[in-house]
């Protein structure tokens, strides 16, 4: 079958304007070539920063920002659509190339009904009447798997919760019956219980309307549930590419090696549990109002292991971190550690008790101050509880960089001139310098990149034998659980559903939710997607 | 910070401020005659043998303008920085404090605020007696209005970033807070706002002084020459303009500079702050 | 004048959106069932928010006013110094001051002074001027409807132009037109008003001898004529607030023009008028809304200068006037009515703003 999409070393740059200096030209992306055909899809997939969107919307001959295309071929059935003019580009966007964007939310107009944006692309290009296209998006709708396809439409974005306003992006893409779909991440910002269903429905209406279609992603196990051929990106260069089977079975490349292998390492469950070094025991926490968001939490931390607390968005796992950092007390219940019941609001608690318990944050970005270098940071707790300073101070703190295998070099470096993996690691260091007993990670790893993320666990699971500590790890992710919990405590709408070792919770026999958390994790082989869809029996929670 | 990555504008308010703060510090060493110095016929036209003619008493025009230099721009001053450090002392700590403190500051700040400044300014000088230190009390506590909205917004959105939770949490003091975390990443906003607020000093002590209810003769601001010389306008007396167009040109100029610190990429992200 | 009240004019977007470009934000929820309407008026709030919301607002306007009227009335008690001396002057004998005192009645308790001159207020009394003995209402009622005069054709003037050339520097967002947009109407908005209207009175009425000047109007004066007459005050007005609500719209529209949703328009192949009109249009309307009733609220604190400068009848004149010799009975009953049209024009803005948000007018 011939080629619909042909790119040919596709070159990209951008204009940088780092601080203090003057704007500079940088190259994005260098010389990618790959092919689709009709019907076909291709993943594309790479960390932050390997160009993978950009190469998407180059697709569309669009750059985001200051972004240009600045060499190379982009083919759509034979034609070099860079060539075209202004009025040409306008033609092809919406009616033969559609774009899927990452956040539905941001991408719909307010204040507008979602039907109207849904068929606006179709009906404005002239591909069909009103009433024609009207009929094709509640056809749409209904493929989705959209509730009440036939008035969905006449809903306004607000209305209807992330997941549904996803597959309405993708309604609104497939509406013109285009030749090429281009999906940016769809499904990232999505709860994983939310996220297999929004990928069956994809997978569903690509292979009805046989529209060709690039799916950006850096999750290796999605890509390979609904692609034909991947495309490994890195730095804006192609690392492999080839078909699924040979990538995810047979991988050539180191790198491409590394992004299939990322969840196996698993840590080694501790054997004895009982005995509690932080112990939360029947915690009701409300937020202002009646509003109730925990319900009798109970679970208990062990000296020296790791809680895995998993959950989705609303399941508050998050507020139990408020409350045992003492910035939400609890209404009923109390928080123990090392045998004293904690003063339920933080500013009630000594230096002590607030020294043992430190903090990491999702968001590294947000969790250091940016005027503060590196020294300062690390070395403040340092001040603050032990009175080190001068000399002393700089030596432990270069003792803390070390341990956190970064070199001195850094010390002086600020916030803005880190990497992510690199910002994070500070933090770990900010939180080991105030020598605790019991580590909070919220999230730490959920905005890192997979191979980045593994380095902080592997980091953290390192400092935890050498210096003892206890980590309440809390995480959305099955995978990052499997790999550094003893125990595991699995929240729901605020409840503890299953709590207790490793091996016992993942085990069967299981309750419905655990089973439907444990059962959307997209798994690294081919034809998952289907087995679960065929086994499917509970209906998509909150669909 | 590169001197070359200042715009051609900024450079020119900045020299204009630069030339008007000389001439209040230097008024009485600069200017070529007394401030209440009858030199001559009523106004004589620009050129000739005073610079910039004279007033409708026949004092030197220049004289008069540098020595309002002085006025106008220590009160504004004075006013500004009064009206700033209370500004933004009181919302610095309700948006740290947060609760009731915060929920009354507001409410009342609202309240002020729904009040046109011109019109409270009116009020209050209706009753008290015309004071200088009183003018700039009255400037400075109206316009703290604005610097607390302002220092709110700003504050709050820093107050809400982790790293703050993170400094409460080690157990840190509020002052170590609102000094330490919070107002070095607001220097760069609330510095615009120091200039927008004192450009509008400026233009509202010469309106009030225009009016008669602002510096009281024998000393005279800029608005204050514009009241004395207005009649003339009718017979074609362009004196009244001049002591304009200084306000003006300093209002214009601070604005510039203002102008330059917005523009520049005040990111969260930026560490140093000088990109 | 410097606009000293509305929001900042800064029209680029706060940078460092964090989310963007790093994978894996927080997940959404996908609990897609609506919140059910609960029974008393919490269920009421939730279901008829728009209503709730404007009656909030009119209640929060009632408020304020009745806020204001207190602070302008018994404000001049808590200031410092006794207020009858200060009338006569320093060099005041005390018998004087006491005959003032009884004279003008400051010797009954505030309190009951307040409730007799609110009572009146509500009536349409403001008492009469201690200065000529008049009643203040005959006054305010020639002048208000001069001064409304005034404000009403300058923003009639300056609102389509504002708006107008808002668009016009969006347009052509960073080329020539739109640094000079930006740098003219940095010029304007550092000018005193008097500044302008003298330079007005002098090139347009005195060399120009096209407009007379001082801008004289009295009752029963025939509409072109009035029309006439405030053309310069006008143009003094308009050129002022013009600058800035065109400074105003242009960060608004910018504002909605780097949303989002603009560019999955542009990415559907929308020609420009249609990405304008349907998309970026509908959701710079409340944005544009508030820049514009709250410059309407600074014109009408403007038209004071305007009024002292050009000699017109108004109520900012006269206002004026009172300060300077403490004429108390009309400067409470003008602060009074400037107060209530700002507060107005404000809550109008805000109730606007509201019904022109859609998560409003269709609640889930």
């Amino acid at each position: 079958m011939a080629d619909m999409l042909d790119v040919r070393d596709l070159k990209i740059g951008a204009t940088a304007y780092p601080p203090g200096e003057p704007p500079k030209d940088i190259k994005i992306v260098h010389g990618v070539s790959f092919t689709l055909e009709k019907g076909k899809v291709l993943g594309l997939i790479g960390e932050s920063g390997a160009g993978k969107s950009t190469i998407g919307l180059a697709a569309l001959a669009y750059g985001r920002g200051g972004v240009r295309i600045t060499g190379g071929e982009v083919l759509l059935d034979g034609e070099n659509i860079l060539d075209l003019p202004a009025s040409g580009i306008r033609d092809i966007r919406g009616r033969r190339v559609c774009y899927v964007a990452q956040s539905a939310a941001a991408a719909f107009n307010p204040a507008h009904r979602l039907g109207d944006q849904v068929i606006e692309a179709a009906v404005r290009h002239g591909v069909m009447s009103r009433s024609e296209a009207w009929e094709r998006a509640k056809y749409l709708f209904r493929v989705l798997g959209l509730p009440d396809p036939d008035s969905f439409g006449r809903r306004y974005p607000h209305q209807v919760s992330g997941g549904q306003l996803q597959r309405a992006m993708t309604a609104m893409a497939l509406c013109p019956g285009p030749e090429l779909i281009v999906f940016d991440e769809p499904t990232t910002a999505l709860d994983v219980t939310t996220q297999i269903d929004v990928l069956a429905a994809i997978k569903r209406a690509i292979e009805e309307t046989h529209t060709a279609a690039l799916y950006i992603t850096h999750d290796l196990a999605v890509v390979a549930q609904i692609s034909d051929d991947i495309m490994v990106l890195r730095h804006g260069n192609m690392v492999e590419y080839g078909s699924v089977q040979q990538i995810i079975e047979a991988p050539e490349e180191d790198y491409t090696r590394e992004l299939v292998s990322v969840t196996e390492s698993l840590k080694q469950e501790a054997p004895e549990q009982s005995e509690a070094l932080l112990r939360i025991s029947g915690v009701d926490a409300s937020y202002a109002g009646d509003f109730k968001v925990l319900h009798d939490v109970s679970v208990h931390l062990p000296r020296g292991q790791t809680l895995a607390v998993v959950g989705e968005s609303g399941s508050g796992k998050s507020t139990l971190a408020r409350v045992i950092t003492g910035l939400l007390p609890p209404s009923k219940g109390d928080v123990t550690f090392n045998g004293t019941v904690l003063p339920p609001k933080f500013a009630d608690r000594n230096k002590e008790q607030l020294r043992q318990v430190q903090m990491l944050y999702q968001m590294a970005d947000t969790a250091m101050n940016p005027r503060q270098t590196v020294r300062d940071i690390i070395g403040r707790p340092l001040t603050f509880y032990f009175g080190l300073r001068g000399a002393e101070k700089t030596r432990r703190v270069t003792e803390l960089l070390d341990q956190i295998e970064m070199g001195t070099g850094f010390i002086d470096r600020y916030p803005a001139e880190l990497s992510g993996g690199q910002k994070q690691r500070v933090c770990i260091a900010r939180a080991l310098a105030a020598e605790p007993e019991v580590i909070l990670c919220d999230e730490p790893t959920s905005a890192l990149d997979p191979l980045v993320a593994a380095g902080i666990l592997k980091l953290l699971l390192r400092l935890q034998k050498e210096s003892d500590l206890s980590y309440l790890f809390i995480t959305h992710d099955i995978a990052t659980v499997r790999a550094i919990s003893d125990s595991i405590a699995v929240m729901y709408q605020g409840r503890v559903v299953r709590f207790g070792p490793k091996s016992k919770v993942l085990a069967p026999p299981f309750d419905d939710y655990t089973d439907l958390l444990l059962k959307s994790v997209p798994e690294m082989r081919l034809g998952w997607l289907e087995e679960v869809l065929a086994t499917r029996r509970m209906g998509s929670a909150g669909h | 910070m590169k001197w070359r990555a200042i715009p051609l504008s900024a450079w020119i308010g900045l020299a204009g401020i630069a030339a008007a703060l000389f001439c209040a510090i230097f008024a009485p060493l600069i200017a070529p005659y007394g401030e209440r110095e009858v030199v001559g016929d009523i106004w004589l036209p620009i050129g000739g043998e005073f610079l910039l003619g004279t007033d409708n008493l026949g004092r030197d025009l220049l004289s008069r303008l540098i020595y309002g230099a002085q006025t106008t721009i220590f009160v504004a001053l004075a006013a500004t920085v009064l009206s700033f450090s209370l500004g933004v002392m009181l919302s610095f700590t309700a948006a740290v404090v947060g609760g009731w403190t915060d929920q009354g500051l507001s409410r009342l700040n609202d309240l002020m605020m729904s009040i046109p400044t011109l019109i409270f300014a009116l009020i209050v000088l209706a009753v008290l007696p015309q004071e200088l230190w009183i003018l700039i009390l009255v400037m400075a506590v109206l316009d703290s209005t604005r610097v607390f909205r302002l220092g709110r917004a700003v504050a709050v959105d820093i107050t809400v970033m982790e790293f703050v939770e993170a400094a409460r949490l080690r157990g840190e003091g509020r002052l170590w807070i609102i000094f330490r975390e919070i107002l070095p990443n607001t220097l760069s906003p609330l510095l615009a706002e120091f200039g927008l607020r004192f450009a509008f000093a400026v233009l509202f002590l010469s309106t009030l002084s225009f009016l008669g209810l602002g510096i009281q003769p024998p000393e005279a601001d800029w608005g204050g020459i514009v009241k004395d010389n207005k009649d003339g306008i009718i017979f074609g007396i362009p004196a009244a303009l001049i002591p304009g167009a200084a306000i003006a040109g300093l209002a214009i100029c601070v604005n510039l500079v203002v102008d330059w610190l917005l523009n520049r990429t005040a990111s969260l992200k930026g560490g140093r702050g000088d990109g | 004048m410097v606009q000293d009240s509305g929001p900042a004019e800064k029209g680029r977007q706060p940078q460092g959106s964090l989310a963007a470009g790093l994978s894996g934000p927080p997940p959404a929820n996908d609990g897609g069932a609506p919140k059910p309407g609960g029974a008393g008026l919490s269920g009421l709030r939730h279901r008829m928010p728009l209503a709730t919301l404007l009656i909030q607002r009119l209640g929060l306007s009632a408020l304020l006013l009745l806020a204001v009227s207190v602070v302008v009335f018994l404000g001049i008690e808590a200031l410092p110094g006794d207020f009858a001396q200060t009338y006569l002057g320093q060099s005041a004998t005390p018998q004087a001051v006491a005959n003032i005192r009884a004279e003008l009645g400051l010797d009954r308790p505030a309190v009951t002074r307040y409730f007799e001159w609110l009572g009146g207020v509500v009536q349409g009394d403001f008492g009469n001027s201690w200065a000529s003995g008049n009643s203040v209402t005959e006054q305010i009622g020639l002048r208000l409807g001069n001064t409304l005069f005034l404000a009403f054709w300058a923003a009639l003037v300056s609102v389509p132009l504002a708006v107008g050339l808002g668009m016009l520097a969006v347009h052509f967002r960073n080329r020539w037109p739109d640094r000079l947009i930006n740098v003219v109407s940095l010029g304007a908005i550092s000018l005193p008003e008097f500044f302008v209207g003298y330079i007005l009175i002098l090139f347009v009425a005195v060399q120009g001898g096209w407009v007379t000047f001082p801008s004289t109007v009295y009752a029963d004066m025939p509409f072109g004529q009035r029309l006439e007459a405030i053309i310069l005050p006008c143009a003094t007005l308009v050129l002022v607030v013009l600058a800035h609500m065109m400074r105003m719209t242009r960060a608004a529209i910018l504002n909605v023009m780097s949303s989002p949703y603009i560019e999955t328009a542009e990415l559907k192949g929308l020609d420009t008028l249609r990405i304008i009109a349907r998309h970026a249009a509908p959701n710079a309307v409340a944005p544009i809304i508030t820049v514009v009733a709250l410059n309407l609220a600074y014109l009408v604190v403007g038209v004071v200068v305007v009024e002292v400068v050009f000699v017109y009848p108004g109520m900012g004149q006269y206002m004026v006037d009172a300060v300077t010799v403490r004429d108390m009975p009309v400067v409470q009953a003008c602060g009074l009515i400037f107060a209530a049209v700002y507060i107005l024009l404000n809550m109008s803005a805000d109730i606007l703003s509201i019904l022109a948000n859609p998560r409003l007018r269709h609640p889930r």
